[in-house]
């Protein structure tokens, strides 16, 4: 019914209107397209150039617009993996360690929280869920300085604790935000087949809620992973030593090593730092379009 | 309603004839508690991580950092208390006043900057486009690395002496020069740096538009509103609530702002102070100089400032802000 009304106004709106020259539908495409894709250009331009610089001969010059090099080499990832004292090897080695625990941390304790406000009636609860939210707003530096205090008498400073541990006590209250919203999508008859057929809340959250949270536990484990990974603050507060330091705070070292002198391996770890996320973004992409069009059993 | 939806789950399943029997039988371990004080035990467990969290690494924290920020502590001595004296040497710092002016700059021009390309991407994206997801995914894209070490020293050699913006104008016939070291241009190359990612509030932006009902563009285009005149009266009013959402959140995060400031500068907030972000000078303060009662001090002059600006923005919002007619 209101499909032919629209279909039958449109035309003649689009004349009331007059504001509507009859222009042709694919020039306007074509123009759309083309501003779009300039945008783009201009966006992902950097990036691309970056890249491409870390393919350069040392020899050649950096200040150059083009972005493919007149010839290709690998010397730069060579030389930078093992620059002086600077040891990338390592440094993937502590991002990954720190990520992973980080990811494990935030879906589990994250997900309880969800649990407990999304689908459990208990004293409070809409008072702490109100604290929760608004602990989304509070700027971290105000726990910045008494949490370092906090981790210094533990003696926690220079282990990778202090980084993640928070996590598994769900600090990030975006992701305990996220679930819940997730959580009241799913149909509330679910939970209570399972607790009829004698399912206590733990059965049903493990053997009902969680498998049909995948996609939003999925969002999480992503988001988690490129905070952690992208994280310099908290590295650059807790880990001095540079055997424990992450790719970030290597790429700050290496920076500050080298200044402007080596730009080619500058850019290859800097491409190299950014392929995990660019990577896992682009499999979680598929994987989160996928996750949706399976789950969505309305 | 959610309150209602679980006073009527909690009657369903007292009352619930089939399955009954077996669920009484199944849980006689718990069968003397009343079905609420059953949820709460389990609330209790589920939250148990979130609560200890909440108040070790939280509001235990923030109770203690207002505390430090009445004293001089350099983390080898115990805090000494000295009243007010953070506060007060806090507004005659003459670093903390360019602190709090390049933050705000940053803030008034990067925020709204970020908003206005985000909205105007996304009403493109909404024209029926073939491809949307792909070009979705592209543009969302530097908003995951934004933040990033690797991305700030791009933005050295992007803005630098030689860097490729200057190579750009060089092509056009325009003389460069260093826009990270120019203090009067510094700070501008971390605003582009922002709007550079602004792909996730445009992602929300996106899926606002895509919700408003065609009907109200035909309706106003009856009632013969041109293009831009149904950008204001149809499309801007319904994502009001959209822009709200967006502008507490970019701001907030905005003065939280660390690393590109601190890679591009070398840590020092130059040239001139012009890249002196509130979060750096803090960190300066705090970590550098071992003064955590100052660092203290200066954490919670932004969570009032922060606080004030968000009880503004919800006291305002019932001006600007339209939640639909039913509500």
């Amino acid at each position: 019914m209101s499909t032919t009304v629209t279909t039958r106004t449109s035309p003649v709106a689009q004349i009331l209107a007059g504001r509507r020259r009859t222009r042709n539908p694919l020039v306007a495409a074509v123009a759309r397209h083309l501003l779009l894709l300039s945008i783009l250009f201009l966006v992902l331009y950097p990036l691309l150039w970056m890249v491409a610089a870390s393919f350069r001969p040392s020899n050649e010059a950096f200040n150059t617009l083009g972005l493919w090099p007149s010839n290709f080499t690998l010397n730069n990832y060579r030389d930078g993996w093992n620059f002086g004292t600077l040891n990338f090897s390592r440094f993937f080695l502590n991002s990954v360690v720190i990520s992973l625990l980080c990811i494990i941390g935030n879906v589990v304790s994250c997900a309880l929280a969800a649990y407990a406000f999304a689908r459990l009636d208990f004293p409070f609860r809409r008072a702490a869920f109100a604290l929760m939210l608004g602990t989304l707003l509070l700027p971290y530096h105000v726990t910045l300085v008494p949490q370092y205090v906090l981790f210094n008498q533990l003696a926690w400073i220079n282990t990778i604790l202090p980084l993640v541990v928070p996590k598994f006590l769900a600090t990030d209250a975006f992701f305990i935000f996220l679930m819940v919203q997730f959580l009241r999508t799913l149909p509330r008859e679910l939970g209570d087949a399972a607790r009829i057929d004698g399912c206590g809340h733990l059965k049903t959250f493990l053997h009902v809620v969680l498998p049909l949270s995948l996609p939003a536990l999925g969002t999480t484990a992503l988001f988690t992973f490129i905070h952690s990974w992208n994280d310099f603050l908290g590295p650059l507060l807790y880990l001095n030593d540079p055997n424990r330091w992450t790719v970030a705070q290597g790429l700050a070292g290496f920076l500050d090593a080298t200044g402007q002198s080596a730009f080619g391996s500058l850019f290859a770890m800097a491409t190299l730092s950014l392929a995990p996320i660019i990577t896992f973004f682009l499999l979680a992409q598929r994987l989160l379009i996928e996750g949706i069009a399976t789950t969505g059993l309305k | 309603v959610i309150q209602k939806q679980s006073d009527v789950h909690r009657v369903g399943t007292a009352h619930g004839v089939p399955g009954r029997q077996l669920s009484r039988t199944k849980r006689r371990r718990t069968a003397h508690l009343s079905p609420r004080t059953r949820d709460s035990l389990a609330a209790l467990g589920f939250l148990s991580p979130w609560l200890a969290g909440m108040l070790l690494l939280t509001i235990g924290p923030m109770v203690y950092s207002l505390y430090l920020s009445f004293t001089r502590y350099d983390l080898l001595t115990p805090p000494r208390w000295s009243g007010f004296e953070n506060y007060s040497r806090m507004l005659q710092d003459p670093r903390f006043a360019a602190s709090v002016g390049v933050t705000l700059k940053y803030v008034v021009i990067a925020v709204p900057a970020v908003l206005v390309v985000s909205m105007a991407v996304a009403m493109v994206l909404n024209m029926g486009i073939k491809f949307l997801p792909a070009y979705r995914a592209a543009f969302y894209l530097p908003s995951l690395i934004g933040a990033s070490v690797a991305v700030a020293v791009l933005w050295r050699q992007v803005f630098g002496a030689d860097g490729i913006v200057n190579a750009a104008l060089n092509v056009v016939g325009l003389e460069g020069r260093s826009w990270i070291g120019d203090p009067g241009s510094a700070l501008y190359t971390l605003v582009v740096l922002s709007v550079w990612a602004f792909g996730s509030v445009m992602i929300i932006f996106l899926a606002g538009l895509r919700q408003v009902p065609k009907e109200l563009y035909e309706a106003a285009a009856v009632d013969g509103a041109g293009r831009v005149r149904q950008f204001f009266t149809v499309t801007l009013p319904l994502m009001t609530p959209l822009i709200f959402f967006n502008v507490l959140l970019t701001t907030v995060n905005a003065f939280q702002a660390f690393t590109p400031a601190f890679v591009v500068s070398n840590g020092t907030g130059g040239p001139l102070d012009s890249t002196l972000f509130y979060t750096l000078y803090l960190y300066q303060r705090g970590f550098a100089n071992l003064e955590m009662g100052y660092a203290s001090a200066m954490a919670w002059a932004l969570v009032v400032v922060l606080g004030l600006f968000t009880a503004l923005m919800f006291a305002t919002s019932r001006f600007w802000v339209y939640y639909g007619d039913e509500k």
